[in-house]
């Protein structure tokens, strides 16, 4: 009854709220957790395929979470430093205020 | 002066006292028969209903007291199917609760011991006594520490954040009390089989960090905060040493369940030497690096600047009071015991006898000497050596005991791969060595340490 | 097919997920949408666990929850305005070109999803993921992303290091 419909919804709910959180929100922080939201989803689809797809032995999507996890922890740290060298400079977390280079 | 007395000026304001402070020894007495009675009526009752199940078992598992406990278990479960006909998801549920139930109690007591234990070992070193006033040799001090944490207000601080001051404390219990749960305390005697056991308890050990920034923020206090902010980042730092430990005994034993790690463990070298890991080179700076960043991660002394009672007053458990502060206390306990647990299982031989002429005595009563010997060990150690600065702190985790790590695993692979030969062992131990030696001078000439100076009063 | 345990654990931990998504995309308190977000990171780890993946659920607690969420709250905290209050200002008229889109993508792949060939085929036996074999995939046939890994997570801790440093001009 649990199958693979249901987990694929799940994961496009989670996929869509990231979306709103980085179309709407105003802080950079807040962006990201959004990409976080929309990664953790795509993972969950892959996991959620690798369980009830057709080949299990060959594990391709849990790897590919795997490396997926890890890309995803180090774009994290990168983004949030980046986060933190703008705060410092324009003491903002607003991205819109990110526009010196605007024509 | 026992509790019963008082100072002749003081004669006329006795208080009234009740019948545990006027006989302490009776009290106890009459607790015991009670609860020995009641037990026997209860046991006697249910006896009845299907006459010598229990009795057998407890017979059975007296004959063999290597396997005790699972033997009483079986019994009971099978006691419960005949008697009163169970349902089997019945019977599976009282078998959780069963040991649910055996786990809590158990780390219960030691936890209340400890609590004790910890503080009159301490007073000792210090040249003091520790509690003695409740009890003979402070024994009910554990029962009056609870009894006074259930009893206090909770005070919550205005402009606090209601629910993540609540949640903290739990978030922070939680994961220490999963941990036990895949401890192998003997043979066969797992609560649960998990096969990626390391992983999980690597992963509960983050978890709680969430909950020490939970704690911080959720006081508005800035020294809460702050103290939480240091305590996440040595938390973090420490936690690379211990995983690399672990992963090499991991690397060794081929398996992340503990189970397959105190299996490989077994034997006898020379016939009365173990197999331990920690008799080989590169489990004993392994064992070294796991219990160092074991103290660390438990926030305890050398690293307790979170929680320098001179510096930050409790860190970021400052603000909690009553119980929510016996809750954390807890937590720290039950890390503590859990963090213990998992080396006597890595680097230790979990249930194994040391000597083959003490293998009569069971396996649980050795991993609880073990674990036991650990506590002491840290209590020792914090009662010895003095707190570490902060910048000390994380240079020690990141520039001496990373690397050591590495150089364990390093030995760990030469040892494996060179056979069982004298070579191998003498490779490892130089791999191990040379490292430890040139890493120290670094720490040495970075932090210097001054010759001690006695300064004495003159007077 | 799935016993009730299965089943109930489905739905609380995937109504879990679910709420703490919602409280970390709409909440004004940007501590408590980081909070938030590291509940929806043990919830996907449990919901890893129900699909058969323990080690992917074990790693996403330590990788995600032990590290990526403690960093997220790590910059939130350091990256306060003055008085200390951290708020959104809440602009509702302006959300709603975004939750129009966000919307508009959640219902053309649910009918994509409904629509899929992929759902009407057979469900073969669950293969458990083994240590052993994945440690053997890792550094036989999938090595090269091993190592690209490797090079990418040294390249980030640097990069990241360096960005983070205060310079003594403070650049």
């Amino acid at each position: 009854m649990i199958g693979l419909p249901l987990f694929l919804i799940l994961s496009t709910m989670l996929f869509s709220l990231g979306l709103f959180a980085v179309l709407t929100r105003r802080s950079a922080i807040l962006l990201l957790i959004g990409v976080e939201l929309m990664l953790a989803a795509a993972n969950l689809n892959f996991i959620a395929f690798w369980r009830f797809g057709p080949n299990p032995a060959a594990m391709t999507g849990a790897l590919f979470v795997l490396f997926s996890i890890a890309v995803a922890a180090a774009e994290a740290a990168v983004g949030l430093s980046l986060i933190l060298v703008i705060y410092r400079h324009l003491r903002s977390t607003n991205p819109k205020e990110v526009n010196s280079l605007h024509g | 002066m026992l509790p019963t007395e008082t100072h002749p000026q003081t004669q006329r304001n006795r208080p009234a006292l009740n019948f545990a402070a006027r006989r302490p020894w009776s009290t106890l007495a009459l607790l015991i028969a009670a609860v020995l009675v009641v037990g026997a009526g209860v046991l006697f009752l249910l006896n009845l209903k299907a006459p010598g199940l229990l009795t057998g078992a407890v017979v059975a598992a007296m004959g063999d007291p290597g396997q005790a406990p699972l033997i009483l278990k079986a019994g009971l479960l099978h006691y419960l199917e005949t008697a009163w006909s169970c349902a089997p998801w019945m019977l599976e549920l009282t078998s959780i609760f069963i040991v649910i139930g055996t786990l809590l109690s158990v780390f219960g007591v030691i936890f209340a011991l400890t609590s004790l234990v910890e503080r009159k070992m301490l007073a000792r070193i210090q040249n003091r006594f520790g509690p003695n006033r409740a009890g003979p040799w402070g024994l009910f001090q554990p029962l009056a520490d609870a009894i006074k944490m259930l009893t206090k207000e909770d005070i919550v601080p205005t402009g606090a954040d209601k629910v993540l001051h609540l949640l903290a404390p739990i978030t922070m219990l939680v994961p220490a009390l999963l941990v036990l749960a895949i401890l192998p305390y003997g043979p066969g005697m797992v609560p649960v089989e998990l096969g990626v056991g390391i992983l999980f308890f690597f992963a509960l050990g983050a978890t709680t960090e969430v909950g020490v920034f939970m704690a911080g923020w959720g006081s508005n206090n800035k020294y809460s905060l702050l103290g939480a902010m240091r305590s996440i980042a040595q938390m973090i730092s420490y936690e690379i040493p211990l995983f690399l430990a672990a992963l090499a005994v991991v690397m060794l034993s081929g398996s992340l369940s503990p189970d397959a790690i105190v299996s490989a463990q077994d034997g006898y070298v020379f016939s009365f030497v173990p197999h331990w890991f920690v008799f080989t080179p590169w489990g004993f700076a392994g064992f070294l690096l796991f219990f160092t960043a074991a103290l660390a991660e438990s926030n305890r002394s050398p690293f307790d600047l979170p929680e320098g009672e001179s510096e930050l007053v409790a860190g970021h458990m400052t603000e909690y009071s009553g119980f929510k502060y016996a809750v954390f206390f807890m937590a720290e306990y039950i890390g503590l015991f859990a963090i213990c647990g998992f080396a006597v299982t890595l680097f230790l031989g979990g249930w194994h006898a040391p000597l083959p002429w003490l293998e009569w005595i069971p396996g649980y009563l050795w991993f609880f000497i073990k674990l036991y010997a650990l506590v002491l060990l840290a209590i020792w150690v914090r009662g010895t050596v003095p707190r570490m600065r902060g910048d000390h702190l994380m240079g020690f985790a990141w520039k001496f005991m990373i690397p050591m790590g590495f150089a364990v695993i390093l030995a760990a692979a030469v040892w494996h791969y060179a056979g069982g030969g004298v070579p191998g062992w003498l490779a490892s131990a130089v791999i191990v060595l040379m490292p430890y030696l040139a890493l120290g001078r670094v720490v040495a000439i970075q932090y210097p340490a001054s010759r001690r100076v006695y300064r004495f009063s003159e007077s | 097919m799935n016993s009730l345990f299965e089943i109930i654990a489905f739905l609380l931990i995937g109504s879990l997920t679910l709420g703490a998504a919602v409280a970390a995309v709409g909440l004004r308190d940007t501590v408590h949408c980081g909070l938030s977000l590291a509940v929806v990171f043990v919830g996907v780890a449990g919901l890893y666990l129900l699909l058969d993946a323990e080690f992917i659920g074990f790693i996403q607690l330590l990788v995600y929850v032990g590290a990526v969420a403690v960093l997220v709250m790590f910059v939130i905290l350091i990256t306060r305005p003055e008085d200390g209050v951290i708020q959104q200002p809440d602009r509702r008229r302006q959300k709603l070109p975004g939750a129009l889109i966000a919307a508009g993508i959640f219902l053309v792949t649910y009918g994509a999803i409904m629509q899929s060939p992929s759902l009407r085929r057979d469900v073969p036996e669950p293969a458990a993921l083994s240590i052993r074999a994945v440690g053997e995939a890792l550094v036989s046939g999938h090595l090269l992303p091993l190592m690209a890994i490797g090079v990418l997570l040294t390249t980030a801790l640097i990069g990241a290091a360096l960005f983070a440093m205060e310079g003594e001009d403070g650049k």
